[in-house]
């Protein structure tokens, strides 16, 4: 085991190397320039972006720039953002807890919906509930996030003038300041609905035909026949089984927890690790969408050694030598 | 047994959520109640006394474009000189007029009272004795020159470094003088210093990080601004408090302001307008049909503030032809554009451009209004010639005719051609639902003239860069269409684009202002009688003379001459003053509720 996690961190590298390399290329060869707010002003003359430019270090090519970036990254140095000039783990680590806060949450309360509302729906398959849940299930993964988003901004806050769309991040959320909580809830509510919505959906629909691939199975005809309770059979034998693959599909979104979420960021103002990325995006700022890009990469290949080893340890016919 | 424990914790942990949100619902509105109340019985205990410092409760500003840098002079755009501005100040702000108001200094320098020397040739600004910074100490003309050397310095790669390209000197005559001596006489005195590209900063704070060094300075810069920064999350949200050294003991109002950015404009508009969630809110770019229903509600919040600003929404025609087949010659000034060299062409397509549906668009006055000038926003300095002029009136028959009279000869579909070679122009400009609309109804006159038409748009960030061949530099196209204006109520250098020396080319590394290269010799002579002209009435002349040139030549067709600020402001805020040649933030001292 211990020696299938090495090879596995071993063959990790150079597969982030590539991709560091490809999303280098991609933002160095696109078009579109840091400086480009620059150029229709003409308060700022072509030489003092030149000046600009060469501060930044644009001036060199970018295999040199990338060569640089990379050398400084392996020693946990991502860099200056060209905009702010503050270091790229700063503003990451400040906009974390922002998107943890709720996506996170909404990623856990999604997880938490999703395994009950699979079972009973494959349990009890073409009933009343099963079709419920599958309608909202298609509703949930069809309907696109920014617009349950704005829709719920427009219900809640507009109409109704119950919960504010801007999120605050400077509230100072304290376990001893109930009202801190409740702002915090009030102004996170309408972003976790969106998301868990869309996950929700999602999940449930992979449990549920988890569940209905093992129910006709042998050994569940077994497991009745010893004259075990219904629900022991379900969610003793069923269930575990079932949850084999679902488990690794909850730990293959772990990274998109950390990734955040960039449209509904972007509609709710949560200043999270989508919106720092967007507009990372939108400014050519390369170290900025280098070092969350960067960071999810390794994320998801850390994440996928995780559910390969999960998995072992779930599925005992599973061995790795 | 593991998974059990697992589950069972999970559990615990939801029910705890349901119970936490149970408790949230009915503590919030305690919760947000208490701050407002406090605010609101403060200023109705000394209703006379219309300015107490601290007496108003927290004011909230929404930009839709986040800050990311407080030191001004390496701002990225608007959003940063305004987040800036709080804090850090000019020597002289520019009023709404178009006129200097001193904020620094004492008074504003003018040849009357001998601040300037009458052969322009220095400036000599007394500043306010016994201000102080916000950590308490002094401000002093050492740290106006010092400011001078910091932004001037190109190590330093400051944004607004060509304010003072003029400057020869800037020195200290004594604690509270500063001259400033010009390279050479200089006409727009009021430029080194004043508003945002004058911000001053405190040597003691940035004497080390001056050259290269600069990237590492600090990020707040210590101010005599009203507010000084509490918190400051980069393209996010500022937090400001009372600055305790502020000059005036009676401001600011407010005791706190939350500058938020991010988002879309138009949320921000539902946020000032429809649920009064923020008291200010920044540049409300939003379709007309959205934006007017929520201004003219009856329970809105907030008013539209705005005031026609210098940015004039135009089409560019190109003299030089963006044939492809050209190769290294595409685009360059000695390649004549096949049809839109010919003036009766371009008077033809003025002709045929309707400014009323795309005024309209831009809310038929709310954001901007039709015009045929290139310079704008200051009534002295505007032309009245234009209205009359021929190429200003949509007038589709004429255009038909003066294209009939070029040569350019309709075919048997409808489709003219010049010169043997069909007529089709591609009109280019940035991805922009608003200009998409604008390119239909431009397009719409055109086809009626029998002309092709291909639209295209290209991605902001591409279109104002430097990278392929899609910019609006290179303008390998026909027509283009995009906003710019003057930087400060003198035209000068604006337009100073047109002259000759300014012709974008492939040698220049398509560096310059003249995007149309454009060349006219009595336009040059009339930059360069500008560059002597020390009148300001002579000064106004000279550029309504250009202006005309510019319109009636069709070099540039003027579409709509663009609002600034639009914002959206809340009723029970007061002493705003929108002003499009400063900062919206320029008084934010004397806002009061």
């Amino acid at each position: 085991m211990g020696k299938y996690i090495l090879r596995r961190l071993l063959i990790a590298i150079p597969t982030l190397l590539l991709i560091s390399v490809v999303v280098y290329a991609i933002l160095a060869l696109a078009p579109g320039d840091p400086l480009a707010q620059f150029a229709i002003n003409p308060a700022i003359p072509p030489e003092v972006r030149e000046n600009i430019r060469r501060s930044l270090g644009l001036d060199q090519p970018w295999h040199i720039r990338y060569v640089k970036w990379l050398l400084a990254a392996v020693q946990g140095d991502l860099g200056y953002s060209f905009q702010s000039k503050v270091p790229v783990m700063d503003l990451i680590w400040q906009r974390l807890p922002n998107t943890l806060a709720v996506l996170g949450v909404a990623y856990l309360i999604a997880v938490l919906l999703a395994i009950p509302i699979g079972v009973v729906s494959a349990v009890k398959r073409y009933s009343f509930f099963d079709h419920a849940a599958t309608t909202f299930a298609f509703v949930g993964f069809s309907v696109p996030t920014f617009f349950t988003g704005i829709m719920l901004i427009l219900l809640f806050s507009v109409k109704l003038r119950w919960l504010p769309f801007i999120y605050d991040s400077t509230l100072k959320v304290s376990l001893f300041d109930i009202g801190s909580i409740g702002h915090q809830l009030r102004q996170s509510i309408m972003p976790i609905t969106v998301l868990a919505l869309f996950q929700t959906a999602t999940l449930a629909r992979f449990v549920r035909s988890e569940m209905l691939e093992n129910l006709p199975l042998d050994y569940v005809r077994t497991a009745r026949s010893k004259g075990l309770a219904e629900r022991l059979v379900v969610v003793r034998h069923v269930l575990r089984n079932s949850l084999i693959p679902v488990v690794t599909l909850v730990a293959l979104g772990i990274p998109s927890v950390f990734a955040g979420a960039l449209i509904t960021e972007q509609i709710f103002r949560i200043p999270g690790i989508g919106s720092l990325l967007i507009s990372g995006i939108d400014n050519s700022d390369t170290p900025v969408v280098m070092g969350t890009t960067f960071i999810f990469a390794v994320l998801v290949v850390l994440f996928n050694i995780v559910a390969d080893v999960l998995y072992g340890l779930l599925d005992p016919r599973i061995r790795y030598d | 047994m593991g998974t059990k424990i697992w589950s069972r914790a999970l559990a615990v942990a939801v029910i705890a959520g349901l119970v936490f949100a149970a408790c949230g619902q009915q503590a919030a509105p305690a919760a947000t109640a208490a701050p407002t109340t406090a605010a609101t019985t403060a200023p109705t205990a000394a209703p006379t006394q219309a300015a107490q410092r601290g007496a108003g409760g927290n004011l909230t500003i929404l930009y839709w474009q986040a800050v990311t840098v407080l030191n001004s002079h390496h701002s990225q755009g608007t959003k940063d000189y305004d987040g800036s501005r709080l804090q850090i100040e000019p020597l002289a702000a520019m009023g709404p007029d178009g006129k200097p108001v001193a904020v620094l200094a004492a008074e504003v320098p003018t040849v009357a009272n001998g601040g300037v020397a009458k052969d322009f040739t220095t400036i000599t600004w007394k500043l306010k004795p016994n201000v102080k910074w916000s950590d308490g100490s002094d401000f002093t003309s050492a740290d106006v020159v010092f400011t001078w050397k910091y932004v001037s310095d190109p190590k330093s790669a400051a944004t607004d470094s060509s304010s003072y390209d003029n400057v020869k000197t800037a020195e200290a005559v004594d604690k509270t003088t500063v001259k400033v001596t010009f390279k050479e006489p200089t006409a727009n005195y009021y430029q080194a210093f004043v508003t945002g590209y004058g911000n001053i900063l405190q040597e003691k704070q940035y004497k080390d990080f001056i050259g290269e060094k600069a990237k590492d300075g600090p990020k707040i810069p210590v101010g005599t601004g009203p507010y000084k920064v509490k918190e400051f999350k980069p393209n996010d949200v500022v937090l400001y408090e009372i600055n305790p050294n502020y000059r005036d003991p009676n401001k600011p109002y407010f005791k706190t302001v939350t500058f938020k950015g991010g988002g879309d404009a138009t949320s921000a508009a539902r946020a000032v307008f429809q649920t009064g969630d923020v008291d200010y809110a920044w540049n409300l770019q939003v379709e007309a049909t959205i934006l007017k229903p929520m201004i003219d509600a009856a329970d809105s919040k907030a008013v539209f503030v705005s005031a026609t600003s210098p940015n004039v929404e135009r089409l560019l025609l190109n003299r030089s032809n963006p044939d492809p087949s050209l190769g290294d010659k595409r685009g360059e000034p000695d390649q004549a554009h096949p049809f839109l060299s010919d003036l009766k062409v371009r008077k033809a397509l003025a002709m045929a451009v309707d400014r009323k549906p795309i005024a309209d668009l831009y809310g038929g006055g709310l954001a901007g209004e039709g015009t045929c000038n290139i310079v704008s926003g200051v009534p002295d300095a505007t032309s009245k010639a234009t209205a009359s002029m021929d190429v200003c009136k949509f007038d589709l028959a004429a255009a038909n005719k003066l294209l009939d009279e070029a040569g350019a000869t309709k075919g048997a579909d409808g489709k003219r051609s010049y010169k043997g070679k069909p007529m089709k122009i591609v009109y280019q400009t940035t991805v922009n639902p608003l200009r998409q609309k604008e390119q239909e109804v431009v397009k719409n006159g055109w086809t009626q003239l029998g002309i092709d038409v291909e639209l295209k748009s290209v991605n902001a960030g591409v279109f104002f860069g430097r990278e392929g061949n899609d910019t609006a530099s290179k303008f390998f196209t026909d027509v283009e269409m995009f906003t710019n204006g003057a930087e400060s109520p003198d035209f000068q250098s604006y337009l100073a684009g047109w002259t000759s020396e300014e012709i974008k080319t492939k040698a220049g590394n398509w560096a310059g202002n003249n995007y149309e290269r454009y060349s006219n010799k009595d336009y040059d002579a009339l930059a360069a009688q500008l560059k002597k002209e020390t009148d300001t009435a002579k000064r106004n002349e000279i550029f309504i003379k250009m202006n005309d040139i510019l319109v009636s030549d069709v070099v540039i067709i003027p579409l709509v001459a663009r609002k600034s600020p639009v914002s959206g402001v809340s009723k029970k805020l007061k002493g705003i003053k929108p002003n499009p040649w400063d900062s919206e933030m320029w008084n934010i001292a004397d806002w009061t509720n």
